[in-house]
C-alpha cells in the first residue's frame, strides 16, 4: 500500500493502514459518527456550489447538519463545472472490456505520472460507480443505447471505454443534478443559500477554522459567518494565466486566503494544458474555448511536413506531405495519448515552425477520414454541438475544413493540500474538488475532474467530516462576536479600502493580462530555471506596480464588479509567484510540469523518483518572505512505479 | 469597424437612461462581450463607471450572459447566447441598442444586470427528484428508451438564462418551468413526484410575478438552446392531470 508517510511532522496524510483495496471500507467501518440529534447542533459552511460544493452541501444537508452554502454567482447553477463537455469516468465495466476498480486506479496513478497519493486514488476509483448510480437516480439524462442502457466512450489516456456522457454537455447535466439536490435541501431548510456572496477570508480561533468573512456583492457589506467546519469547493486557479478555458470569474481567492491563514498549498506548479482548444486570434481575447477531448476519438491531428505549407489550404496538402505526429510518435495510443503529451507534441511541432494559420500557433484536427468512414450523420450525432460551437467562434466549417487547435490552460492539479480526510492543515477547514490538490498527481486524465468533484462531495467528505465534527458536539454555537472575527473583518475592510483608494492609472484587466503573459511564457507548457527566476522577479515588480498604480472605479459599498476583479487579481499576483517557486524547486519533469533541463533524448518528460517523489506543500510565511516547502513523501506499495510510456 | 453603442445605464450616477458610446475600432473576430470589455477598459481609463453586465463561461453554457440586443434577447442569431455572438455579423457604422432583460420578476440590479433568483426559487419548489445520496440502485437497473432519454435531454439542455422571459410580451416563465417539468416527467426517475412537482412549480412561478402564456412563442424563437414550446403543452397537460388527482395522492 502507499502509505503516504509524512516526512515532516506537520504533514500527516492520515491514510489508513491495511490492504489498498480495504482501506476505505476499513476507514468507513471505524470512523467516528455524529448522532442525528447532535448533527442538528452543528453548522457547516460550504464555499462554492459547483460539482464538489453543491454535492457536498446537499449531502451534508441530507445528513442533518445545518449548512450554509455560498456562491459569488447569481445562482449555484452557474459554476464552471457546467462547461465540462466530454464525460465522467466510472469503473462500471458495463462494456465487458476488462475494466475494474484496479484499472481505473492504476490508469489514474499512471496518468498522474506517479505523483498522486495511492490511497486517495483507490478510494476515488471505488466510489466512481456509485456516482453514476446517484446521478441517474437524480434524473441526469446520460447517453443511452437502443436497449435503454447507458452508453460509454473511450477517452484520452485509457484503453477501455469507461466514460459516461451526456452529449457534449456532461458537466452541465451533472451540475444540474447536484444543483437540484441542493435546491431540494434549500426548500427543506437544511441548507441556507447565499448567492452573490464572495468569501474573502477564513477565521481561525485557537488554531481551528471557525468561519469565514464574506462580501455581499450587491451591497458591498462585509459579513461574518461562523461554523464548526468550513469546506472550500471554489475550483481551480487556471485564470492566473489570464487566458485559459476557465470561466471569466474563476479565481484563487478562497483557496489563497485559506493559504494565507495557514493552509498549505499543494503542488501549485501542476497545471494542465489541454491540447484541443481554439487558438488565440487577437490581443482583445478574453478567454479560450475548449473543444472536447472526445474529438480525438475520431479526429486525426497533423501538421504539414514542410513549413512552406503552413498557410496552404489544408485540403490541398497531399497525404504524403502531412505529419500525423501523434500516430507516428505514439503508435499504441495514437491520437488518444494523455493531455500533457498531446499538448507538448503540438508545441514541439509549432516550435519547429510547422504550426499552421497566421499565428503559427495551431495544428490541424481533421475529421475527413471519420466522415468518410462513418458518414457525416454519425459524426454529426457524436460531435454536432462542438462543430457548431467551433463554427460560431471561428467562422470555419469543420465538416469541410480541418479544425485548427492549440493547447490552452484548462485545469490545475495543484490546490490546497489535504489529508486522506480532505482536511487542510487548518483543523476544521476542508477542501474538495479542483480546489484541493489530491487525486490527479501531476496530470489529470480526461473525464476525471467530474468524477473527483462528485466523489469528494457525495461520497467522501460526508463520511470523513464526521471524524472531526464528532469532537465538536459539545462546542455549542460559535459566536461571530469573537475578537478573531472582528480582526479578520477589519483586515478585509482595510484591504478593500486600500484597493479602492490607490487612485492610479492602470486597470485591473491590464495587470491581469501582464501577469498572464509572464506565467504562460515562463511557467507554461515548458519551464526552465532561468525563466522561472526571471518570472519571480517580474511578478514581484508587477505586484508593486499594482499596489501603487491600480485604478478601481466606483465605491466599495455598492455592486462593483471592478473591485471584485481587483481583489482576485491581487491574489493571483501572489499565487503566480508561488507557482514559479514550486516549478523552480521541482528539478524534474512530470506530467504537466515539464522542465526543459529534464527530458529524455526523445524529448519526453524525465522524472526523478529518487529525489522528487513527494508532494510539495508550501507554507505561507508573509508577503515579503519566501514560502516554506514541506514534503509529503509518496510511497508506492500497490503500483509498480514505471517510466510512463504511451508508445 | 466603427460602431455606436446605445446602452441602458441604471444605478450609480444614472437614474435609468440610454447612453451613447462610440467604438472606433472593433475587430470583426471579437465576440460581443469582448467588445464590451474593450468599451469598459476605455471607460475605466477615463475614470468613468464601466457598464455592468453578467457573463462567465463565454462558451454559451453557464447562462450568465443576457442582454437584449437590438430588441432581441441574446442578439440576432438563432440558438446562440450573447457570448457566442461575434462582431463579424455587424457592419461599419451600425448602431447597436443594448438593454437588460426586462421583467417584473427580474428586477434590474445595475445597468444590464438583473436579478434572476426567481428561477432558483422555482426549481427549489419542486424541480428535482427526491433521492438522498447513497439511495440509488444500479444505474442500469432501469432502462430508458433512447428516444425518450433524448427528448428529456432536449428539455434538460435549458441554461436558465431567462431569455424566454425577456422575449415574452407577458414576461412569462412557462418555457423555463416547463423545460424542467418535461426533463423529469419524461424519465422513469421523475414519475413518483410528477404531480406534486408540476403543481408546486406552477404555483411558485405565479407567486414570483411571471405572466401567463398567450401562445406568442417568442420564447422558443429566442431560446439560445432552442427549447421547444412543446414543453409548455406537456406542462399544461401535466398540470391538468395533476389537478384531477385527489389531494391525498399529491400531498
Amino acid at each position: 500500500m502507499a502509505k503516504s508517510t509524512a516526512s515532516d511532522s506537520i504533514l500527516d496524510a492520515k491514510a489508513p493502514a491495511g490492504k489498498m483495496s480495504e482501506k476505505w471500507e476499513e476507514y468507513k467501518g471505524h470512523v467516528a459518527l455524529v448522532a442525528p440529534n447532535n448533527k442538528r447542533k452543528i453548522d457547516v459552511i460550504v464555499v462554492g456550489t459547483g460539482l464538489a460544493g453543491a454535492s457536498a452541501a446537499a449531502s451534508l444537508g441530507e445528513l442533518g447538519y445545518n449548512v450554509k452554502a455560498f456562491t459569488f454567482h447569481d445562482s449555484p447553477r452557474r459554476a464552471h463545472s457546467i462547461a465540462a463537455q466530454g464525460g465522467i469516468n466510472a469503473a462500471k465495466n458495463y462494456r465487458n472490456d476488462g475494466d475494474s476498480v484496479y484499472r481505473l486506479f492504476y490508469d489514474t496513478i499512471k496518468g498522474g505520472d506517479f505523483r498522486a497519493r495511492e490511497a486517495n486514488v483507490h478510494r476515488l476509483a471505488e466510489v466512481s460507480s456509485s456516482i453514476i448510480d446517484q446521478c441517474v437516480a437524480q434524473g441526469v439524462p446520460f447517453a443511452r443505447e437502443y436497449g435503454g442502457l447507458l452508453d460509454n466512450r473511450s477517452f484520452g489516456g485509457t484503453q477501455v471505454s469507461r466514460t459516461f456522457y451526456a452529449r457534449g454537455q456532461t458537466g452541465q447535466q451533472l451540475l444540474i443534478g447536484a444543483y437540484q439536490a441542493l435546491s431540494r435541501q434549500v426548500s427543506l431548510g437544511t441548507v441556507k443559500l447565499y448567492n452573490r456572496h464572495e468569501m474573502l477570508d477564513v477565521v481561525t480561533i485557537d488554531g481551528k477554522c471557525r468561519g469565514i468573512i464574506v462580501r455581499n456583492l450587491l451591497t458591498g457589506k462585509v459579513e461574518r459567518h461562523a461554523a464548526h467546519a468550513v469546506v472550500i469547493c471554489s475550483g481551480g486557479y487556471g485564470n492566473v494565466f489570464y487566458l485559459s478555458t476557465n470561466a471569466m470569474l474563476c479565481n484563487t481567492t478562497a483557496t489563497w486566503r485559506a493559504h494565507r491563514r495557514g493552509a498549505f498549498f499543494g503542488n501549485p506548479c501542476y497545471t494542465q494544458i489541454h491540447p484541443t482548444c481554439i487558438p488565440v486570434s487577437g490581443d482583445y481575447q478574453s478567454k479560450l474555448t475548449l473543444m472536447s477531448e472526445s474529438l480525438r476519438n475520431d479526429g486525426r491531428v497533423w501538421v504539414p511536413k514542410s513549413a512552406k505549407d503552413r498557410l496552404t489550404d489544408p485540403r490541398q496538402i497531399a497525404e504524403s506531405d502531412r505529419d500525423y505526429y501523434l500516430e507516428r510518435r505514439y503508435p499504441a495510443f495514437g491520437n488518444l495519448v494523455p493531455r500533457d503529451i498531446a499538448s507538448r507534441a503540438a508545441k514541439v511541432a509549432c516550435d519547429e515552425g510547422l504550426g499552421v494559420g497566421k499565428s503559427g500557433l495551431a495544428v490541424y484536427l481533421d475529421f475527413a477520414d471519420a466522415i468518410k468512414r462513418k458518414g457525416k450523420a454519425a459524426v454529426e450525432a457524436a460531435y454536432g454541438n462542438l462543430f457548431e460551437m467551433y463554427e460560431k467562434i471561428t467562422g470555419d466549417n469543420p465538416y469541410e475544413v480541418p479544425m485548427r487547435i492549440y493547447p490552452a490552460v484548462h485545469y490545475t492539479m495543484g490546490g490546497l493540500w489535504v489529508d486522506y480526510e480532505l482536511m487542510t492543515t487548518i483543523p476544521g477547514l476542508y477542501a474538495c474538488g479542483e480546489a484541493n490538490f489530491s487525486d490527479h498527481g501531476a496530470n489529470r486524465l480526461g473525464a476525471s475532474a467530474l468524477m473527483q468533484g462528485l466523489a469528494d462531495g457525495y461520497f467522501v467528505l460526508p463520511y470523513t467530516i464526521g471524524s472531526y465534527l464528532s469532537n465538536e458536539i459539545s462546542t455549542g454555537t460559535i459566536s461571530t462576536a469573537h475578537p478573531e472575527f472582528e480582526k479578520a473583518e477589519q483586515e478585509v475592510n482595510d484591504r478593500i479600502q486600500k484597493l479602492t483608494s490607490i487612485g492610479g492609472t492602470q486597470s485591473t484587466e491590464s495587470f491581469h493580462r501582464r501577469l498572464g503573459h509572464i506565467m504562460w511564457d515562463k511557467c507554461g507548457m515548458a519551464r526552465n530555471a532561468e525563466g522561472l527566476k526571471q518570472a519571480i522577479i517580474e511578478i514581484q515588480d508587477l505586484r508593486k506596480e499594482f499596489w501603487s498604480d491600480l485604478l478601481v472605479p466606483g465605491r466599495a459599498d455598492e455592486f462593483n464588479p471592478e473591485l471584485e476583479k481587483a481583489w482576485r487579481v491581487a491574489d493571483f499576483l501572489e499565487l503566480g509567484e508561488l507557482m514559479c517557486q514550486d516549478a523552480l524547486a521541482r528539478e524534474e519533469s512530470c506530467g504537466g510540469h515539464f522542465r526543459e533541463e529534464h527530458q529524455t533524448e526523445k524529448g519526453e518528460a524525465q522524472r526523478d523518483d529518487k529525489d522528487f517523489m513527494y508532494v510539495s506543500a508550501w507554507e505561507w510565511k508573509g508577503e515579503d518572505t519566501k514560502a516554506e516547502l514541506h514534503k509529503e513523501k509518496l510511497e508506492y506499495e500497490e503500483v509498480k512505479v514505471a517510466q510512463r510510456s504511451y508508445e | 469597424m466603427k460602431l455606436t453603442l446605445k446602452i441602458w445605464r441604471q444605478g450609480g450616477r444614472y437614474k435609468g437612461e440610454f447612453v451613447n458610446y462610440e467604438l472606433p475600432d472593433v475587430n470583426p473576430d471579437m465576440s460581443f462581450l469582448e467588445m464590451l470589455d474593450v468599451l469598459n477598459e476605455q471607460l475605466v481609463s477615463r475614470r468613468e463607471e464601466p457598464v455592468a453586465f453578467e457573463h462567465d463561461c463565454r462558451e454559451g453554457i453557464c447562462g450568465s450572459c443576457s442582454l437584449v440586443i437590438d430588441g432581441r434577447p441574446h442578439g440576432p442569431m438563432k440558438g446562440t447566447t450573447t457570448c457566442q455572438v461575434h462582431m463579424r455579423h455587424y457592419h461599419e457604422g451600425d448602431t447597436i441598442v443594448i438593454e437588460p432583460f426586462r421583467a417584473k420578476a427580474f428586477p434590474v440590479i445595475r445597468d444590464l444586470v438583473v436579478d434572476r433568483s426567481s428561477f432558483d426559487r422555482i426549481i427549489q419548489s419542486g424541480g428535482y427528484v427526491s433521492v438522498n445520496t447513497g439511495q440509488a440502485q444500479d444505474a442500469n437497473s432501469i432502462p430508458v428508451e433512447k428516444q425518450q432519454a433524448g427528448h428529456s435531454f432536449d428539455a434538460a439542455a435549458c441554461i436558465g438564462c431567462g431569455a424566454c422571459v425577456a422575449a415574452c410580451p407577458n414576461a412569462s416563465s412557462m418555457l423555463f418551468t416547463s423545460a424542467k417539468i418535461s426533463h423529469l416527467a419524461l424519465l422513469p426517475q421523475g414519475q413518483v413526484e410528477r404531480r406534486r412537482r408540476v403543481l408546486r412549480m406552477v404555483a411558485q412561478m405565479d407567486k414570483e410575478g411571471f405572466g401567463k402564456c398567450s401562445n406568442v412563442q417568442a420564447c422558443e424563437a429566442e431560446c439560445p438552446k432552442e427549447i421547444s414550446v412543446g414543453n409548455i403543452a406537456r406542462m399544461n397537460h401535466e398540470y391538468l392531470s395533476a389537478t384531477f388527482a385527489s389531494e391525498e395522492e399529491i400531498a
